[in-house]
Parts: C-alpha cells; sequence; structure tokens
C-alpha cells in the first residue's frame, strides 16, 4: 500500500492460494506486517510501544472477558464478587491482579508511545490523521479506565466516581441535569454501576476499531523515523517481516518482564490501600485520589483555586482539564515546522524535555497532599503545560532555525549509527566507502 | 486561523493560573500553615522496624504462625471484629486437616431459620459456612461499642497504609499521650472514651488495647505469648485473611520471570542474527 | 573454475552460523509458543466450578417425619432431590421385575443401602432431557408403574424411581449419602 517497491504477495502453498482467492486475508496480513510492508530501517526501540499498546489492549480485552464471567455488577455484592474471584475461582487471583496490573502497564506504553510522537514528529503532515486517531484512542482509554476502577465497588471507586461525574455540573445551567443523566441518580450507585459495567465491555472494541483504523492511516504514508526525513527508495526500508517482527518479539519479552515483575511481587504498589475497602456513601476518605495515570491532569483541575472574570474556579480546572487534552487534537496546526524529528530541533528539544519534566512533576502533585507549597508548584506546572503547546510551540516553530537534515535515511545510516543524527554535510569522522 | 485562537485560549488559561498563584501566595504568606499534631506524632514516634516471614518476593507464610494468629482472632478479636469473606474450609491452607476444620466450624454458630417457625435462629456451623459476625448488623455494631464499627478484617492487612506492620505497630503502640504532646497541641487531648495511640492517623482510637502479655496461651512448642509476639501472629493471619494466594504469587512469579528471561534472551539473539546483515553500515544500491 | 571451492569454503564457513541463527530463531518461537499455551491454562481453567461451588454443603436430611407411602422433596446441589420411604407393597413390586425387563437393569437392593431397602433416595431430574417428574409431591400423579411421571414426555418410573416407558434412557440418579443415624442422611458423603 506505501511503497512502490513492497514485495508482492505470492503464495507458494496451493492452501494458501485458495484460501487468498477466496478472502484476500492473508494477502491483508501480508501487506500489514509481513514481508509486503517495507519500513524505515533506522527505527529505534521507541518504536515499539505501538505495538506494546496493542498487545496491551488484547490483553486486557481476554482477561476482562474472563473476569466478566465472575463479576457482579449489583452495588450490594460488586466487592464480595472481586473478592470471591480472589479467593475462589481458580487462577481467579492471577487474572484480576493481570487485568489491574495491565491497566497501568497500558498507560506506561500510551505514554511513552505519545511522546515519541511529541519528540518526531509524527503528528506532522502526511500524518496528522493518525494522531488525531490516536488522541481519540487515548481519550476512549481514559473512560474505559475510569469506569473500570469504579467496578469493584470500593471507598476510591466510589468516591472517584463522585468526582468526576460531579465535573459535570460545573457545567452552567445544564450541568447537574447532564450529571444526574450520567448516573440514572442523584449520586453513584446501583444504576451508575451497572451502566459503567455495560459501556466498559463495550468501549475497548471501539477502541480495537479506533486502532484498526490508526494503522489503517499509518500505512498509507508509512512510518516516521527518528531522522523525521520520508523515505527516499528501497535502501531506505526493511520489510517488517522479519525485521521488526524479531524486534517487536524482543520488546514483548521485555514488557511482560515488567508486567510480570510488577504483577506477581508489587501487585498492590500502584493502587490505593482504601479500594479495599467497600464503598461507604457516610464516609469521604481522607484522600480522594484517582489512578496514578491520571494525576497530571488533576493537579491541573485543582490548580484552579479562584475564580476569575465571572467563571467560578471549579469550572476553570474542569475546562483546564479537558482542554490539555484536546489541544492535542490541534497539534499539527499549532506546530508547523517542516522539520519533524527533535533531533535537528535544539530549541523545540530543549521545551521538550521542559515538557516531560513539568508533566512528571504535575503527576505527583496530583497525588501529593494539597498543602500552599504544592498548589503553587501546580500552578507554575500548569501554566507552563498550556503555554508550551499554546504560545510556544508556534513561536518556536516560526522563529526557530532547524540543524540541517541528512540527505536521506540510508545516507544517515551509512554515516554509522553512532552517528545516525549527524547530519550529512555536518565534518565529522572520515568513513571508509561501502564495500559494495 | 489556529494559532490564534490557541495564543488566545493559552493566555485564557495563563491568566487564570497567574490569578489564583496570586491569591494563593497571598494566603501562604498571611497564613503558613502550622505543623498539625499528627504530623508532630510522625516525626517523633518510634518506627521500630518488624519483619515477617512473608516480606519481600521470596517471603512464605509460617503456619504455625498464622494458627496462633487464627487463635488470637478466634479468642479475641471475633468478639467484635467480623472476618466475612474468610470461610472455615479456607483454614485448612494454615495448616489444620479437614477433620480439625469440621470441628472447628461445628463449634460456631452461624445465623440460620428455625425450620418449622421459620424465626431467625443459629446452626452449627460447616466447614463451607464463612465466619459468623458478631453483630447481626452495623447498627448492632455501633450500639455495643460506644457508635463506633468495628471494621471487618477480611482485607483490613491490604486497607491500611503499611498493612500488617501497621496493624502490628498499632497494637503494641497503646501509650500514654506524652507531656510535649499537649503542650503543643492542647486540642489533641484524648477525648473520654477514646485511647491514644501514635500510631493511629487520627491519633486517638475507640478500641481499648486489644492484647496484653499472656492474653491466650499458646499450645507447647510455641513461642511465648507476648504482646509482642502476639501482635506479630496476629498480624500475619490478617495479611493471610486478606492475601491467602500469596505464596502461590511468589511460585508463578519466580516460574514466569525465569521463563521470560531466558525467552526473553532468546527473542534477543534472534533478532540480532536477523539484523546482522543490516547492521554492519552497508547499504545495498538500489538495482 | 578456481571461484567454486572459494564459493564452498564461503558457504561452509556460513553453514555453523546459519545453523545457530536457526536454533535461536526456532527457540525464540518455541518459548513463545510455550508462553502462550501455559497463559491459555488459567483462562481455560477459570471456568470449572470455584472453591466456594465444590466446597458445596453436604445435604443432610431428616427422615424422622417421613411416614411410609410418602415423600418429600429437598434440594440437593440445587437440585431436587426426592426422598421417599418405600412401604412393603412398593418393596414387593420392586423385587418382582425381573432384570431383563428394564432398559437400565438394577435391584432395588443396588439403589439402596444395606437393611434400609424402604429408603428410596433419589435426584428428582429426568435423565430424558432434565424435567422434574410429578409423584414426590402429595396428590400428583405417579404413572402406571406408581413410581414418578415426567410431564414433559412420558418417562415412566416405577416403585424402586427406574424408568420402565418413555424416552429416558437410565433409572432417576441415585447420589451419594450415608446414614449418620437411623434417622438421618448426609448426601453427597461417601463415608
Amino acid at each position: 500500500m506505501s511503497f512502490p517497491w513492497a514485495a508482492d504477495y505470492a503464495p507458494k502453498h496451493p492452501l494458501m492460494r485458495y484460501l487468498d482467492e477466496k478472502l484476500p486475508l492473508p494477502r491483508l496480513v501480508y501487506n500489514a506486517v509481513g514481508a509486503g510492508y517495507p519500513v524505515p530501517r533506522n527505527l529505534n526501540y521507541f518504536w515499539n510501544f505501538g505495538v506494546l499498546a496493542g498487545v496491551a489492549l488484547v490483553i486486557q480485552i481476554i482477561t476482562g472477558i474472563v473476569l466478566a464471567m465472575h463479576y457482579r455488577a449489583d452495588a450490594g455484592i460488586a466487592f464480595n464478587s472481586v473478592e470471591h474471584i480472589m479467593r475462589d475461582v481458580n487462577a481467579g487471583w492471577f487474572l484480576r491482579y493481570t487485568h489491574a496490573t495491565g491497566a497501568s502497564m497500558f498507560f506506561i506504553v500510551l505514554y511513552t508511545h505519545i511522546f515519541r510522537g511529541l519528540y518526531y514528529g509524527s503528528y506532522k503532515p502526511p500524518r496528522e490523521v493518525v494522531w488525531l486517531l490516536g488522541v481519540v484512542i487515548f481519550l476512549l482509554t481514559m473512560a474505559t479506565a475510569f469506569m473500570g476502577y469504579v467496578l469493584p465497588w470500593g471507598q476510591m471507586s466510589f468516591w472517584g466516581a463522585q468526582v468526576i461525574t460531579g465535573f459535570f455540573s460545573a457545567i452552567p445551567l445544564v450541568g447537574d441535569g447532564i450529571r444526574v443523566w450520567l448516573l440514572g441518580g442523584y449520586a453513584p450507585d446501583a444504576a451508575a454501576l451497572n451502566r459503567f459495567f455495560s459501556l466498559h465491555y463495550l468501549l475497548p472494541f471501539v477502541i480495537l476499531g479506533a486502532v484498526i483504523l490508526h494503522i489503517w492511516a499509518l500505512h498509507i504514508p508509512g512510518s516516521n523515523n527518528p531522522t523525521g526525513v520520508e523515505v527516499k527508495g528501497p535502501q531506505d526500508t526493511v520489510p517488517f517481516h522479519p525485521y521488526y517482527t524479531a524486534k517487536d518479539g524482543f520488546g514483548l519479552g521485555v514488557f511482560l518482564i515488567v508486567f510480570a515483575a510488577l504483577m506477581f511481587f508489587a501487585p498492590n504498589y500502584l493502587g490505593h490501600p482504601d479500594n479495599y475497602i467497600a464503598a461507604n456513601p457516610l464516609s469521604t476518605p481522607a484522600h480522594i485520589v484517582p489512578e496514578w495515570y491520571f494525576l497530571p491532569f488533576y493537579a491541573i483541575l485543582k490548580s484552579f483555586t479562584s475564580n476569575f472574570l465571572w467563571v467560578p474556579a471549579k469550572l476553570w480546572g474542569v475546562l483546564a482539564m479537558f482542554s490539555s487534552i484536546l489541544l492535542m487534537f490541534f497539534l499539527p496546526w499549532l506546530d508547523r515546522s517542516p522539520v519533524r524529528s527533535a533531533n535537528y530541533r535544539p530549541v523545540y528539544k530543549w521545551f521538550f524535555w521542559v515538557l516531560v519534566v513539568d508533566v512528571l512533576i504535575l503527576g505527583y502533585c496530583g497525588g501529593a497532599h494539597p498543602s500552599n507549597k504544592i498548589v503553587v508548584i501546580s500552578q507554575l506546572c500548569t501554566m507552563y503545560y498550556f503555554a508550551h503547546f499554546l504560545l510556544i510551540l508556534p513561536l518556536v516553530s516560526l522563529l526557530e532555525r532547524p540543524l540541517p537534515l541528512p540527505n536521506s535515511i540510508s545516507e544517515s545510516v551509512l554515516h554509522g549509527e553512532a552517528q545516525e543524527a549527524a547530519p550529512y554535510g555536518v565534518a565529522t569522522a572520515p568513513v571508509a566507502a561501502p564495500a559494495e | 486561523m489556529v494559532r490564534p485562537i490557541g495564543v488566545l485560549v493559552g493566555l485564557g488559561f495563563v491568566a487564570a493560573l497567574l490569578w489564583s498563584l496570586l491569591w494563593t501566595a497571598i494566603g501562604w504568606v498571611n497564613e503558613p500553615e502550622p505543623e498539625t499534631a499528627v504530623e508532630w506524632v510522625e516525626q517523633h514516634r518510634p518506627e521500630k522496624p518488624v519483619s515477617f516471614s512473608f516480606d519481600g518476593p521470596f517471603g512464605k507464610y509460617d503456619r504455625q504462625q498464622l494458627q496462633r494468629g487464627y487463635q488470637i482472632y478466634a479468642e479475641v478479636c471475633s468478639a467484635c471484629h467480623s472476618m466475612h469473606l474468610v470461610a472455615f474450609r479456607d483454614l485448612e491452607s494454615i495448616g489444620f486437616s479437614a477433620a480439625q476444620v469440621k470441628a472447628i466450624a461445628k463449634s460456631k454458630d452461624v445465623p440460620s431459620l428455625n425450620p418449622d417457625t421459620g424465626e431467625p435462629a443459629t446452626r452449627k456451623g460447616l466447614p463451607s459456612d464463612y465466619f459468623p459476625s458478631p453483630y447481626p448488623n452495623e447498627i448492632a455494631a455501633r450500639a455495643a461499642n460506644n457508635n463506633a464499627l468495628p471494621p471487618d478484617q477480611s482485607l483490613l492487612a491490604k486497607a491500611r497504609e503499611g498493612g500488617p506492620h501497621y496493624i502490628y505497630h498499632l497494637l503494641t503502640g497503646y501509650q500514654d499521650q506524652p507531656a510535649e504532646l499537649l503542650k503543643k497541641f492542647p486540642d489533641a487531648k484524648t477525648p473520654d472514651g477514646l485511647h491514644y495511640n501514635p500510631y493511629f492517623p487520627n491519633l486517638n482510637l475507640a478500641m481499648a488495647p486489644p492484647l496484653t502479655d499472656g492474653q491466650v496461651t499458646y499450645a507447647p512448642g510455641n513461642p511465648k505469648a507476648t504482646l509482642d509476639q502476639e501482635a506479630k501472629d496476629v498480624a500475619a493471619f490478617l495479611m493471610w485473611a486478606a492475601e491467602p494466594k500469596l505464596e502461590q504469587r511468589h511460585r508463578t512469579g519466580w516460574a514466569a520471570l525465569v521463563f521470560l528471561l531466558i525467552g526473553t534472551g532468546f527473542a534477543y539473539f534472534a533478532y540480532k542474527g536477523i539484523w546482522a546483515d543490516k547492521k554492519s553500515g552497508k547499504v545495498v544500491a538500489p538495482a | 573454475m578456481a571461484q567454486a571451492p572459494v564459493e564452498t569454503v564461503e558457504a561452509m564457513a556460513q553453514e555453523p552460523e546459519l545453523r545457530r541463527r536457526d536454533f535461536i530463531n526456532i527457540g525464540a518461537v518455541a518459548f513463545a509458543g510455550v508462553g502462550a499455551v501455559a497463559v491459555v491454562a488459567p483462562l481455560v481453567l477459570q471456568m470449572a466450578p470455584s472453591a466456594d461451588v465444590l466446597a458445596e454443603a453436604t445435604t443432610e436430611v431428616d427422615l424422622s417425619k417421613i411416614m411410609p407411602g410418602q415423600a418429600i422433596k429437598a434440594v440437593y446441589r440445587k437440585s431436587p432431590l426426592f426422598v421417599r420411604h418405600l412401604t412393603p407393597d412398593e418393596i414387593n413390586k420392586a423385587n418382582a421385575v425381573p432384570l431383563g425387563e428394564l432398559r437400565d437393569p438394577e435391584s432395588l437392593a443396588q439403589r439402596t443401602k444395606p437393611g434400609k431397602s424402604e429408603w428410596l433416595i433419589t435426584m428428582g431430574v429426568c435423565t430424558h432431557l432434565g424435567c422434574v417428574p410429578l409423584g414426590a409431591g402429595e396428590g400428583e400423579t405417579r404413572g402406571e408403574f406408581g413410581g414418578y411421571f415426567c410431564p414433559c414426555h412420558g418417562s415412566t418410573y416405577d416403585t424402586a424411581a427406574r424408568i420402565r416407558k418413555g424416552p429416558a434412557p437410565k433409572n432417576l440418579q441415585v447420589p451419594d449419602y450415608v446414614f449418620r443415624t437411623d434417622t438421618t442422611i448426609e448426601v453427597g458423603a461417601k463415608a
């Protein structure tokens, strides 16, 4: 689909020829992830994270379907049904801990994948739609994770649902009506739990559909690469199979090692002890915090402490929290620099790393006890976050002078892997002419 | 078009934040948050390290200890605390035989219905029954305990920061309020009916010290039942009650990690082998 | 012609290299395959009955109030249980049937405990397609053989709850049970 030198699917075995004739699925697989899909030869390990996100999704779906055979979404027995899974269902503890740890692994992989996109300019033309679909997937995953966390009906489940659905009441006029409609009541209760279960089961399949579109949209122009320079010819690419199937296999192994270490030896480390207490609408926990992957957004929400311009602080917080993700949709049009990779954009690169540190600090603040010091830090970091995307990036892309780019991918590879980032034309140690 | 609107939105949020920042800073300067009693206590209480056989990635339960812990639960704690997620049959995994479990269950009464009149009644427990609650419902529990609800203990070891370590410290931590604390924070004086404990997040809790030296008598072959030993044993038992599958989890975990490490090793060398010709710096000229 | 030996030597030098690579590749795929199977195991096993279901209480039944000619319906493992106190007439009728006539040959002695042949304990589930046969309750029809009658498709059981007429292939199932005293049984216990 992407490049003219892509190998054609030519099945040798008569069975494969027969199947392919009746339903060209073998051909589709061959052209998508087989030897028929040329990929830049210089991808680094940051390119593994897309596949890992897909694997994480499949793990969640499989363990989720199996857990749903035992979970009961009735507010009176949901908490006990999860403990039934942990204690009495064969391998139930394994399934539950896999699913809970899997959610965290999914977000670790997703965030790495997103930051890869930010650094290497994967959101730029011709891949804008890939990026937009990615933001949609991110939003759907956040919604799914939120609803999933409510299901065990622990203290954090209940109060997290209370807080998040409370956001909607910040909307003037219709806010509270929307909130009551969402919950099917005046507080999270049986109605809310049941519908969250239904939607939590549904959304991963919507995500799956969006992922298929995301990959399809990517395969039109083909993958980006660390130099950001487009593929010029067959010497710039290798077929996906076996080169990247092998690399992804190794990456999968490392991913599973981290997954196993976490789920078998520290399964509750990323969670909160309060969720092992059954939900009690009459008793608020000392600190209501969402799961770690929502903490930066929680910090952004809590930074707005004063009413401003006739808009209440609470509404500012909610608007800012949603905007912090929605602005991602506009990134391809905010940053118009023709140079993709931050390797060749020294000013952008510096701001990128400031953003990374900024988000990490926001994450810390989101989970910390809200003292004045923490609130001030959150406010400063939130300011930087919005300034970065809405003020700094457009300016930088207008005024920056990028480093000269390599002429092609293979030329950047040719000058030695250690010098992959050294652009052609910059004085380097002389390299022997290629043998062939 | 996007960029000018983006700039306006960005400036809007930044302005709102600056306004919030201003007022937060003013508030901070005017009323710096003083140290609270809880923070002072956290700084000054001793952090006696305690270790359990199940700590760490190689952790295992000590079945003798779990049985002693069960004895404490049955003789002391179960008077006020329910443990409704644990069934008598689960006790087989802490070393009791099926016959012993049957006997333990039979010695307890569980709620039932009178088969002739339909009135609430009790019957002898069966191994499949869950530990019965000391009170029929929350209202009765509160009425008997000065409006405090003794929490169910099935998950206590996972529902508290610090888990079994916290439980041990709490049970051994009852003491008189230090004079220095009362001087600095006169509001922290223990109200009537409560008990001071520096390990409790609110400093004063409704539960009176439940354990003392020699509260229970252990069978011969066990260590002496000092307060310290009892606290350790019951903390261990509560950990088992909360996480009965810990040992299987660790076993499976090591098997999985070893398998994955070897498998990933193979995957790594397979990857290197496949890429060998592409990584030598050579570039094949287009045909 | 001098080229040929060079090529062969080169090819031979590469051989162990390629064989090692093959071994590593096959090893990697083999580990992945074993891993996949190992993961499927818990996914399949989780559907098997959980510990609380397996620990299902055995059902104790008090026989003291059941008069000869009477039966009661109890519940055992969530299914209906028929506990019948046979009259001497019913016992004689059951013993008079030649085993060769039976679709599922079993004597009354084989279906009751030694010395307690007046107590017929069977599941109340028709062995055809699972309906609950009539005959245990007061006033219910007992079919032409005086035992039980299934209204769904007409399976008719005799006084020893053996299939005599109709589509059912087997006699009503006799579960494991043990007499704890002369008037109480524990169904589900083997000893």
